[in-house]
């Protein structure tokens, strides 16, 4: 199995390469902050979210700030474990 | 597919780099609080004159409280000054970049450098109130450095740089009691200029 096989296909959009990157060095980040950071529509996010979601990558937080719901993203010990593997490949390769 | 995985890496860099520090921060932010800090300066000296102060031939300077109350409202304006550029300034890349400015980045540099300032402020109005005047210019210094050192880790990491440069200058200056303009006009003025022309080289 080459390497390029061993890359994660979970990250394989950009969208999903920016949430993850953002979470890396930040604790909760909130819906609104996500979409200005990575310049992306509200539907973009939400469904690309849920697919890190449903992966246990992400942990998503539903609270209400007063009258208006707020969504916060964190990522989950997996979603690190998994993405420091990605980079550490993405690296062999620019190497080789 | 090499290119990918290369455009892949910076993507990622670069939403690190800018959802944990703001980058916004602009040089010409600093070169006009500089500024202001320079023409607020000589205003004082100027001042001093007029009250019949030579500020470098007279040994001792002794400060009445009305020129003290003066001198209290020209740092208020120089300060209002300074924060006005800066956030013009600021503003203006982040639009100019598409950068968003009130993140949880920006929130947690402000802190960062409120914490330091705001006990240097309350460390300066005290130094006033007990009349020890010719503290003040180096307090000044000494937690602005620190505040600037404290930030650091939320915006360009340069700026430790003038926060150790005005830390430094700080802590001479305790020790030339009386020279406390010329030191201020250095640190607060000439060196934020200096960063400010830096900054605005290295990041345009």
């Amino acid at each position: 199995m080459g390497i390029i096989d061993k890359l994660n296909k979970d990250f394989e959009s950009r969208v999903r390469l920016g949430i993850m990157s953002v979470l890396m060095v930040n604790d909760w980040v909130d819906f609104t902050e996500m979409k200005t950071l990575l310049n992306i529509t509200d539907g973009n996010l939400a469904s690309h979210a849920s697919a890190l979601e449903k992966s246990e990558y992400i942990e998503v937080k539903k609270e209400f700030v007063g009258k208006k719901p707020r969504t916060s993203y964190q990522v989950t010990a997996l979603g690190r474990a998994a993405f420091k593997e990605h980079l550490s490949y993405l690296e062999k390769l620019m190497k080789s | 597919m090499n290119q990918k995985h290369q455009e892949d890496l910076a993507h990622i860099r670069s939403m690190m780099e800018r959802s944990s520090r703001f980058i916004s921060l602009s040089g010409l932010s600093g070169v006009f609080a500089g500024l202001s800090a320079l023409i607020g300066g000589l205003y004082v000296y100027q001042l001093f004159k007029v009250n019949g102060i030579e500020y470098f031939t007279d040994d001792h300077i002794l400060l009445s409280g009305n020129l003290v109350s003066h001198l209290f409202l020209t740092g208020v304006v120089i300060l209002v000054c300074a924060f006005v550029f800066g956030a013009f300034f600021t503003i203006r890349k982040s639009r100019k970049y598409n950068l968003p400015i009130w993140t949880s980045a920006t929130k947690k540099m402000l802190f960062n450098l409120a914490v330091p300032l705001v006990a240097g402020g309350i460390f300066c109005l005290a130094l006033i109130y007990h009349g020890y005047f010719g503290l003040v210019a180096p307090s000044t210094l000494i937690f602005y450095g620190l505040a600037v050192i404290n930030a650091e880790k939320y915006t360009f990491s340069d700026i430790k740089y003038l926060g150790f440069l005005e830390l430094i200058l700080g802590g001479i200056s305790l020790f030339y009691i009386g020279y406390g303009l010329i030191f201020w006009i250095i640190g607060f003025g000439i060196l934020h200029i200096i960063y400010g022309l830096v900054m605005f080289k290295k990041y345009k």
